[in-house]
């Protein structure tokens, strides 16, 4: 089944599937904005995740080193990636595990069909997986006729609400217990009637219900959060136990991964293994990690497939101002300190990746006209809190604006009329290129005293304009400005001292 | 020393007040201050709006304004637009291939400062009630721009400068390292979103019960002003720059609340008198 990777293709293949917003970000956003249970519960939630992760990486004297290292390490892996997946399909498949590559979410969605129906099952259970959110896996298994079940609590939560996760590591950050009950007294079959919202309880009854499905299923699919070169492993990061249970208990486990997910070395886990627990959920290590290598003979699966996905990474390598946001880990530590996404939550961005990390890799993964996505790169006001919290170093807002770059070139002739931003900036690129043009402008400052009313506030502006005048006042300017003014100073003590 | 201001664009047009105190300031430490009348603006609109082609011929400007001038190091009353010329400029040129320009602009950047960290770093100011004669005789809450924070690294330089002027009540802001929701176009393009942050960052401001918010960028300042303007608030704004210039001999405007009741005062006095 393997076939051999060979480096990039002519023309890049950009990535489909759960990665594309079908709407401008502003209008997703303002829906979103006037969710107030939703608003309520992502402030709660992510200022809790930020305070727990400011204080456990406050205990590592070396963390500035490690975020150094987990960079350094990323960046090496992206330089000679090909080699380096050439070494792991090597020690997997000499350890009895099978590697199928995946140049897009429609080939990696077949490859897994296929495996189900040789083991002869038509139910699975998941481990949470971002890969397979990417790729819709759920969705198609669907409509083939198989039945996937989440049993991550969070997951499971959202998926029997027929909902779409907001956030990549608490994906019902946006629902409540009390919402959370009456999704499972709807939805789960054999539920005790009388239910209620204590958190003991609703963990009882998803505990009862998953525990069904682990021991019945013949195949189970997971994600990786790593995959270790040099010895062909592969590592799953979990909380809850569900993931040992997936990756333990069934014949078959197939794993879907993206490319980038490669380490060197089993010795790199030392530091992602500090790096990832931390900054994700604020914890120094976390309940379960497992890892796996091929197959072990009377002990575990005995069918071990790992689908290696491309879809859209190789175009993102290919971009060198972008490529290192293959960095990302998926700690989601980003959307917890970013500001923008406390207050429009995951939905907004349309992608399986929320928040500042989505909105630099959606658009890398799927080209910057795919759909709305352009506007994503816009969704950001480049105040760096994610830069400060990204343990791997990802330069976030340097790369929103290399995107936001990419999204004006990509437009620029293809309208009969320029929009008014365009004409505005290359209005003002001319005036401000000069200190002569921008002195003659600013003597019609006294003008702009027309536009306020008597309080010398301006309180409505036009065009583009307008969208500051809906909550905010603007000045009146100035009679003078500063260089105006500066000059009269100096061409009185000159004549001074002339004189 | 002769220090070059780099007044920025919305200073020098909107906020000339600003700049005036910068000069004043670093003429009453004893410095020389020149003005670069070629200087107009750092591109930073253009930059981080995505228009690179158009920001080149305002970097360029830039750095030429800056070559032509002679000056020990230059300064300007803005954490961002400092960031903007010491870190993105070369970037910009770099990117669009103008090797030239990249180490010229390189060599601009490594010479500019920012106003609280030319004060603290290079001149050695840590009281300024006792080296600039500093007085400032209100509650006042201060608000540290991102890009000072993050992108500078400017740390407590901005508030401990404030903390050192006479009569000055610093009222300290909860969630102070939120973001006031500006982000240049980022206020036009996605401006619900802006506009719940400062709403977010206005509730924090009134919290502390501060008469003025101050920070280090005029542009911010704008922001949250505008907003607190809006909301019929009584509390002003001022950047931390006419804070250190004002002294007991030439105060700055008071904040908004108190020059309000002085002026009901002195007509109530006038009342009286008639």
């Amino acid at each position: 089944m393997s076939s051999t990777y060979l480096g990039m293709p002519g023309v890049p293949v950009f990535g489909s599937g759960n990665l594309h917003t079908a709407e401008p970000f502003p209008v997703a956003a303002r829906r979103e904005l006037d969710n107030e249970q939703l608003r309520a519960n992502l402030g709660h939630a992510t200022h809790t995740i930020r305070d727990k992760r400011l204080r456990v990486v406050a205990e590592l004297p070396d963390w500035e080193e490690l975020r150094e290292a987990g960079s350094a390490t990323k960046t090496a892996v992206m330089a000679r990636l090909p080699e380096l997946l050439e070494e792991f399909e090597g020690n997997f498949t000499a350890r009895g595990g099978i590697i199928h590559w995946a140049r897009d979410a429609a080939e990696a969605n077949e490859i897994v069909r296929e495996l189900i129906r040789d083991a002869g099952a038509d139910e699975v259970v998941k481990v949470k997986s971002m890969a397979t959110q990417e790729i819709g896996l759920n969705e198609y298994l669907e409509e083939q006729g198989i039945s996937a079940f989440e049993t991550d609590l969070a997951e499971l939560i959202v998926q029997l609400d027929h909902d779409k996760p907001s956030h990549i590591l608490v994906p019902a950050i946006h629902k409540n217990r009390s919402q959370i009950r009456d999704i499972f007294l709807r939805e789960m079959p054999d539920v005790d009637p009388d239910l209620t919202d204590t958190p003991a309880r609703l963990a009882e009854a998803a505990r009862l219900h998953l525990r069904r499905k682990f021991l019945s299923a013949k195949v189970a699919i997971s994600g990786a959060n790593f995959a270790l070169a040099d010895t062909g492993t592969l590592a799953v990061v979990e909380s809850e136990g569900n993931g040992r249970m997936c990756l333990t208990l069934p014949e078959t486990l197939i794993t879907v991964m993206g490319v980038e997910k490669l380490l060197p070395s089993w010795t790199d886990l030392e530091v992602f293994m500090q790096l990832l627990p931390r900054s994700s959920t604020g914890e120094r290590m976390n309940p379960y990690t497992s890892l796996w290598t091929g197959v072990t003979e009377g002990d575990g699966p005995q069918n071990v497939h790992l689908v290696l996905l491309d879809n859209g990474r190789s175009a993102a390598l290919a971009d060198e101002r972008g490529r290192s946001a293959l960095h990302c880990i998926r700690c989601s530590a980003c959307m917890n300190v970013c500001p923008v996404y406390e207050r429009t939550g995951g939905h907004a961005y349309g992608s399986t990746y929320p928040g500042p990390i989505g909105a630099i890799l959606s658009p890398l993964l799927t080209g910057i006209t795919s759909e709305e996505n352009a506007s994503l790169p816009y969704a950001s006001s480049l105040c760096g809190a994610c830069y400060d919290a990204c343990p791997v170093k990802i330069n976030i807002p340097e790369i929103l604006v290399h995107l936001r770059s990419e999204d004006v070139q990509s437009r620029r002739g293809t309208k009969k009329v320029p929009g008014q931003m365009d004409v505005a900036m290359k209005a003002a690129s001319w005036v401000m290129g000069s200190g002569r043009r921008m002195a003659l402008v600013e003597k019609a400052l006294p003008l702009g005293k027309l536009a306020a009313g008597p309080d010398r506030k301006i309180k409505k502006l036009p065009g583009v304009a307008a969208g500051w005048t809906r909550s905010r006042d603007l000045p009146a300017p100035p009679t003078q400005s500063f260089r105006d003014w500066w000059a009269k100073e100096h061409e009185q003590t000159a004549s001074k001292e002339q004189a | 020393m002769k220090i070059a201001l780099f007044a920025t664009c919305i200073v020098d047009a909107m906020y000339p007040s600003t700049a005036r105190a910068t000069v004043s300031i670093l003429e009453r430490l004893g410095h020389d201050v020149v003005f670069p009348a070629g200087q107009a603006c750092c591109g930073q609109m253009h930059l981080n709006s995505g228009y690179f082609p158009e920001a080149v011929p305002v970097v360029r400007n830039h750095v030429e304004a800056f070559e032509a001038e002679e000056y020990d190091v230059a300064v300007a009353p803005s954490g961002s637009c400092v960031a903007s010329v010491k870190h993105q400029h070369a970037m910009l040129a770099r990117t669009v291939g103008d090797a030239d320009l990249e180490s010229r602009a390189t060599a601009v950047g490594v010479r500019t400062y920012e106003l609280s960290a030319l004060l603290t770093d290079v001149l050695g100011v840590t009281d300024a009630a006792a080296q600039l004669g500093s007085w400032y005789p209100h509650r006042v809450t201060y608000h540290p721009s991102c890009h000072g924070m993050r992108l500078l690294r400017l740390g407590d330089r901005q508030a401990d400068l404030l903390r050192s002027v006479e009569g000055l009540q610093l009222e300290p802001l909860p969630e102070a390292d939120q973001c006031c929701g500006f982000g240049g176009t980022f206020s036009l393009k996605n401006a619900d979103v802006s506009s719940a942050m400062l709403a977010d960052k206005n509730a924090n401001i009134a919290a502390t019960g501060a008469q003025l918010c101050t920070g280090g960028d005029a542009s911010c300042l704008m922001h949250i002003g505008g907003g607190l303007s809006r909301e019929g608030s009584s509390i002003s704004t001022l950047h931390f720059a006419e804070i250190l210039a004002s002294t007991r001999e030439h105060p700055a405007p008071p904040p908004d609340a108190i020059r309000g009741r002085t002026r009901n005062a002195a007509r109530l006095a006038g009342k009286a008198h008639q």
